[in-house]
């Protein structure tokens, strides 16, 4: 299949439907949230916005529908082989293609403006994407996209943190982002934490831990428990699904990290809400 | 669950306390970031507004398209925060539901106590949901603002918490 098409493919599968591991954490909140229901308001609350979700998700896949309005600004982030036969020409051209054509098939809105801040006119395809080139072993090609909403994206941070700050430092800042968010960005939302490099690497860290499975874990010791200790920190919250209360506020946490500066500890953080919508296609040597 | 006809009655609104989950039939408007700036310029300046606000709702929304067949795409709640400069001036001047998802400001609950409104939370994300839940669909102004103009919709059993009830109850206070 043509490369612009796998991605199309995709991109439609994934603004209507969420993927195993996303539903897996969203009945595991409606299981925690239904045993604690009956002495707590907050819970039942949670439970109520929960049972929407999945009926929701229920509706958009017999209707064909997008599961919500914002079907999101096209982040892409592309691994390509050193070897990959492929020119990051021809690779952009598939991508612009891919994209603007699951924008027609399924019926995305269109959320993307031209510029940001005087006529903010509408571009009516969604395009540009915001891409990411990263080079890697080998000569394939992987190309990952987030639909990123931006109810939740505006609740995304960045905060440059003292060196000697360590967990502790970390899980606060990441637990104040998360507190001023609020029932703002869809609780319960999926946190992606970039740590190190510089101010605008975290950030881009913070993108590529959400693309992670969120079945697994970080697979250093140290940084899959400081996942665990900042999601035990944000359900101590309360903020809960819709923002309403409960036990479950965050769903997952991933972090990624790169090394950075003696005097600095960059530290970003990227809400996604619980539609957590991305896509991966994997390329090994068809015609593009 | 209580189901109540839009627009509510003074006397319905007065009852609804947070946490309540109603089912919401009848017609309201759409509007959000920008239609919210052009109604509170249009009030700045003087001018008549293309619809009245008097007891009417508001439902902060930008639908997907709608595909072939259908009356309209995804269209679940954006976040309310983004309105709360122009929500105050449109209470004064006779709003009294907004819907929306999270938190308000302050000054927007002085509005809704001092105008005895409601504000109420529908589920965000689930825009496919609510796509069921409506039965007719017009544009009223703005076209030109596309996905964001100002839209009338017939609603059915349209599901909502009430978030901040028109004596402060609030669900975002705990």
């Amino acid at each position: 299949m043509k490369l612009s098409k796998m991605i199309s493919v995709e991109l439609q599968k994934a603004v209507v439907e969420l993927d195993e591991g996303v539903l897996e954490k969203i009945r595991e909140a409606y299981a925690i949230e239904s045993a604690a229901a009956e002495a707590s308001r907050g819970s039942r609350s949670s439970l109520a916005v929960l049972d929407a979700i999945l009926n929701n998700l229920a509706q958009a896949k017999e209707q064909s529908l997008p599961m919500c309005q914002d079907t999101g600004m096209f982040l892409v982030f592309v691994d390509v082989g050193r070897a990959c036969p492929l020119s990051l020409a021809e690779i952009e051209a598939e991508i612009l293609e891919g994209c603007a054509s699951a924008v027609e098939e399924a019926y995305f809105r269109r959320s993307v403006v031209i510029e940001p801040v005087f006529e903010r006119i509408n571009t009516q395809n969604n395009l540009p994407p915001v891409i990411w080139w990263n080079l890697v072993e080998g000569s394939g090609l992987k190309i990952q996209v987030l639909l990123k909403g931006f109810g939740s994206e505006n609740c995304s941070s960045v905060r440059m943190l003292n060196p000697t700050g360590g967990e502790e430092a970390i899980i606060n800042a990441v637990a104040e982002i998360v507190a001023a968010a609020g029932g703002k960005p869809c609780p319960p939302i999926f946190v992606g934490v970039g740590l190190g490099g510089s101010m605008d690497r975290a950030a881009y860290l913070s993108k590529r831990a959400l693309l992670r499975d969120v079945r697994i874990t970080h697979p250093e010791k140290q940084y899959a428990e400081l996942e665990g200790k900042i999601l035990a920190r944000l359900q101590r919250l309360g903020i809960g699904s819709g923002g309403l209360g409960g036990m479950i506020t965050a769903l997952h946490v991933a972090i990624a990290y790169e090394s950075t500066h003696i005097a600095g500890l960059p530290l970003a953080v990227s809400i996604n809400c619980w539609a957590d919508r991305k896509a991966t296609i994997v390329w090994e040597g068809d015609d593009a | 669950m209580r189901e109540l006809a839009l627009p509510l009655s003074i006397e319905d609104i007065a009852s609804l306390k947070a946490y309540d989950q109603v089912l919401l039939t009848g017609p309201l408007y759409v509007g959000r970031d920008q239609v919210h700036k052009r109604l509170f310029d249009l009030i700045h300046q003087g001018e008549p507004l293309p619809i009245s606000l008097d007891g009417e709702t508001i439902y902060y929304m930008g639908p997907s398209p709608a595909p072939e067949g259908k009356l309209i795409g995804a269209c679940g709640p954006t976040t309310s925060a983004r309105m709360d400069p122009f929500s105050p001036l449109l209470l004064d001047h006779g709003l009294k539901i907004m819907i929306g998802k999270g938190p308000r400001s302050r000054e927007v609950a002085l509005a809704i106590e001092r105008n005895k409104a409601i504000y109420l939370q529908a589920f965000g994300g689930c825009g496919a949901l609510y796509a069921s839940t409506v039965r007719a669909v017009t544009t009223v102004a703005f076209p030109d603002l596309g996905p964001e103009a100002l839209l009338r919709l017939e609603v059915e059993r349209f599901p909502v918490i009430v978030a901040i009830d028109s004596l402060l109850g609030s669900v975002f206070t705990r």
